[in-house]
């Protein structure tokens, strides 16, 4: 881009950026345990409508981070991909608990290891369920992704790890 | 009904049908011929000395390798078993899995599964077991969809686990897979993690 | 055994009054708002009443009973933390205490009341994560942040005894992992205190409220015959009027000696199932205050004059050195993730079978018996080794009865461990109760089923 260092379009972008970050409309895709803390998280105790991320947007085409919260077996996997196909850009995905991050305990013939071998994924929240306070430091680090992707101009790099034909 | 009671009226109707049973930590079990498992269901659910209401489990164990394990054995080795409790009824020891072919004779073919059915009757507050061995090529039993609704999709798991068919069943499809699963992963012959990917590599 | 998946065509037929009708196919799920986890309802609509449901479920199987198979008898325990995940720790006892039935050995008196403790304090905290949902699915989306706070309370309750909030693995075969705090009748009259203001507050919001009891009542009836043949367990099938309860009539634990009622409803639709719950609710409570009162006590802990503190790992280190007499009459003074497991807990936690259970940090550290025995029981291919068997033993989960199905050939792992889950029987009702309801009284019977994809699924 032309004009990318100019002083109007980094702060637009800076802007941007941090509009974004406090505004996040999540798609929580709620499968197993970890939905527990998710609740937890999103409920009084913990809130994270302090940062932004309290509303859940229920349509994919409405959200602009999902959040896949729990164990993604091989037959609910293609249901995610549709779902994260549907979203518009720009678009953010969090790993939430280990069984997302690398699969987890449950390392057998029903579940996917890890989300990341069908879908991009910006930030993985570990823990089996991670507590509250490690969703919401996890939280933090998209919305610093967020903001920096934005006042760069940068588009977000996918993983290039799936290569696959879906 | 006690435990033995409960035997024993179910032998006496099903003299030929009733191959063995075992009263293993309190659990009243009765080990019944394919051929016969539906009577037999049907008698425990209609007796009013039994009425039996409740069908609480229906599941399979795969017994090809029973024992067959890598077993430094730590018990067996002391010559020791762990010294039962007072508190839990053990008067009759388990026969173990060949107790089929080892009383009567009744199954001259090596048998593989056995469908497990676990009855509570609300009306007496008792429990009973039903074991029915299955061969490996004919692993088939009827269904008791007939008799207890949620048989249906206890049967479908079951048939989805461990490939056992049940005749006569209204809806035979996999339940906790996919379609395009191959296999039953509860077979012991399975191996734990050959995964079958819809989409996405295979990890 | 075809698996050919049921035909889902439209079908239109010429009504009487010459128009042509034709019925709608809804396909709803896996990912839903409205349905709090993962399966799939395939409706056939008649304008807006449910003609047939196909019910899919299936998309959270993870393999539980085989995992249980490749890892040893206590191994098992993280999983069945992860079975019904809104209560592990009554999935925890009712495993353990099937592996004891089949080794054939109890577990001390305090120990069953602990494990009656947590068990109920489980109770509370699944109703109340139930109710809630169904709550704010129909729109009252205060009452779910009430009970969330309340859980919350009851969950610090859980970590105190535990160390952790949700995946718990307290339980160990043979025993518990440790002792109750000392002070743990405190905080737990301060959490019920909360948890009954909030179920007052609830009670006031809902159970009068007209929008609730609208859609509440009088839909997703099932008869008690009909809840009986499909195996339907739990708070479900008492709101049908039948009054089974595992803990009464199969009484495990210390279930017998506490006092508390069953409640039963009338009508076994989804106000029914909601009123049953909020009782099961105070009962539980009743359950727990009367449980910390008769329990026997616990160990004095430490006696000044026979007994010093040391910090394990300080004990770790002079056993390395050999000065075992440096702590010989001792008490470790372990982490937070070990408290209430010492040498003077023992005797009240844990059975005093050597076999079974892990011996005291002091002995494992201190003396030859207690390393190989530590050893011998966490050894691949060594631990706990129970006769050749099968036993089924139901405990009273939070959705009915969950029962383990356990088949030991005598090696370290399960042969065979099967769950009964409750909930698997009530979802394969739900096509039964959903036909010829509308299309809107599928929220709240299917939040009255309180499905728990982690059980339902395994």
């Amino acid at each position: 881009m032309a004009h990318e260092n100019s002083f109007l379009t980094s702060k637009l972008n800076d802007a941007i950026g941090w509009a974004r970050k406090y505004s996040i409309f999540q798609y929580p895709f709620v499968t197993a345990c970890c939905g527990m803390e998710y609740m937890a998280a999103a409920c009084s105790h913990y809130d994270v409508d302090r940062f932004g991320a309290g509303l859940p947007r229920f349509s994919p085409r409405q959200a602009d981070v999902l959040f896949v919260v729990g164990t993604i077996s091989h037959k609910i996997a293609p249901v995610l991909r549709t779902i994260y196909d549907q979203m518009a850009e720009p678009k953010w995905v969090v790993a939430f608990g280990v069984c997302t991050c690398t699969g987890g305990f449950f390392d057998n013939y029903a579940t996917v290891m890890g989300i990341d071998t069908i879908l991009p994924v910006d930030t993985y929240i570990p823990g089996c369920p991670p507590r509250p306070e490690m969703v919401l430091d996890g939280l933090m680090k998209l919305q610093d992704k967020i903001q920096l992707q934005h006042s760069t101009g940068q588009h977000p790099t996918r993983d290039p790890r799936p290569d696959f034909d879906v | 009904m006690n435990n033995s009671g409960m035997i024993e009226a179910v032998s006496a109707k099903f003299a030929d049908g009733v191959l063995a049973s075992h009263v293993f930590r309190g659990d009243a079990t009765v080990v019944v011929r394919r051929e016969s498992l539906f009577d037999v269901a049907r008698f425990v659910k209609d007796d009013p000395a039994l009425s039996m209401n409740f069908l609480m489990d229906l599941s399979a164990v795969d017994y090809s390798t029973f024992g067959k394990g890598p077993t430094p054995a730590f018990f067996a080795s002391s010559g020791v078993a762990v010294k039962p409790s007072t508190q839990i009824p053990d008067e009759d020891p388990w026969p173990g899995p060949g107790y089929v072919s080892e009383k009567r004779g009744a199954d001259p073919e090596e048998w593989r599964f056995t469908v497990v059915y676990h009855f509570y009757s609300t009306t007496h507050k008792h429990r009973l077991r039903l074991v029915v061995p299955l061969t490996e090529d004919d692993a088939e039993v009827d269904t008791v969809t007939s008799l207890w609704a949620g048989a249906n999709w206890l049967e479908r798991e079951a048939w989805d686990m461990f490939g056992i068919v049940f005749r006569g069943h209204p809806d035979p499809r996999r339940i906790l897979l996919y379609a395009e699963f191959e296999g039953h992963p509860l077979r012991k012959d399975y191996p734990v993690n050959k995964r079958q990917p819809l989409i996405g590599p295979l990890n | 055994m075809e698996t050919t998946p049921k035909p889902e065509t439209m079908t239109a037929e010429v009504h009487a009054s010459g128009l042509e009708t034709r019925d709608m196919l809804l396909n709803i799920g896996p990912a839903h708002p409205a349905m709090h986890g993962i399966i799939r309802i395939v409706a056939k609509l008649d304008g807006e009443q449910i003609e047939e449901a196909d019910v899919e479920i299936g998309y959270l199987h993870r393999g539980f009973e085989k995992m249980a198979e490749q890892v040893d008898y206590n191994g098992v325990m993280p999983y069945t933390d992860r079975l019904n995940y809104v209560s592990p720790l009554i999935n925890n006892v009712g495993y353990c205490m099937a592996v004891e039935k089949m080794l054939g050995i109890t577990v001390p008196e305090r120990c069953q009341y602990v494990r009656v403790i947590v068990s109920e304090i489980s109770r509370i905290t699944d109703h109340l994560t139930c109710v809630g949902a169904t709550a704010m699915e129909l729109g009252a989306f205060t009452v779910f942040l009430y009970m969330i706070k309340a859980r919350e309370f009851l969950w610090e309750l859980v970590e105190k005894v535990t160390g952790a909030r949700l995946t718990v693995s307290y339980c160990r075969v043979g025993g518990v992992k440790g002792d109750l705090p000392d002070d743990f009748a405190e905080p737990c009259k301060k959490a019920f205190a909360e948890t009954r203001k909030v179920l007052e507050e609830s009670d006031q919001l809902l159970t009068r409220n007209r929008i609730f009891t609208d859609r509440m009542a009088g839909t997703g009836v099932i008869s008690a015959e009909d809840a009986i043949s499909y195996g339907i367990t739990g708070p479900f099938l008492r709101a049908t009027g039948a009054d089974f309860d595992v803990r009464k009539d199969s009484p495990y634990a210390v279930y017998d000696r506490l006092d508390f009622d069953v409640p039963v409803g009338t009508t076994g639709d989804n106000m029914d199932r909601y009123l049953v719950r909020m009782e099961e609710m105070q009962q539980s409570m009743k359950i727990v205050e009367q449980a910390l009162r008769d329990m026997p006590p616990g160990p004095v802990l430490v006696n000044p004059e026979t007994g010093r503190e040391i910090p394990a790992a300080e004990m770790v280190d002079l056993a390395k050195m050999g000065d075992i007499n440096a702590f010989s009459g001792g008490c470790a003074v372990a982490g937070p993730t070990l408290e209430g497991s010492g040498r003077a807990h023992q005797p009240s936690i844990a059975t005093d079978e050597k076999r079974v259970f892990l011996p005291a940090k002091e002995d494992a550290y201190g003396n030859i018996e207690g390393l190989m025995n530590q050893f011998k029981l966490v050894m691949f291919g060594h631990g706990i080794r129970p006769p050749n068997g099968e036993v089924y033993f139901p405990v009273e989960g939070a959705n009915g009865e969950l029962g383990f199905y356990v088949v030991s050939d005598g090696a370290a792992h399960a042969y065979r461990v099967r769950v009964r889950p409750p909930c698997f029987a009530i979802m394969s009702a739900l096509e039964h109760m959903l036909t010829g309801d509308m299309i809107a009284d599928m929220i709240p019977t299917f939040g009255s089923v309180n499905m728990i994809g982690g059980e339902l699924d395994r």
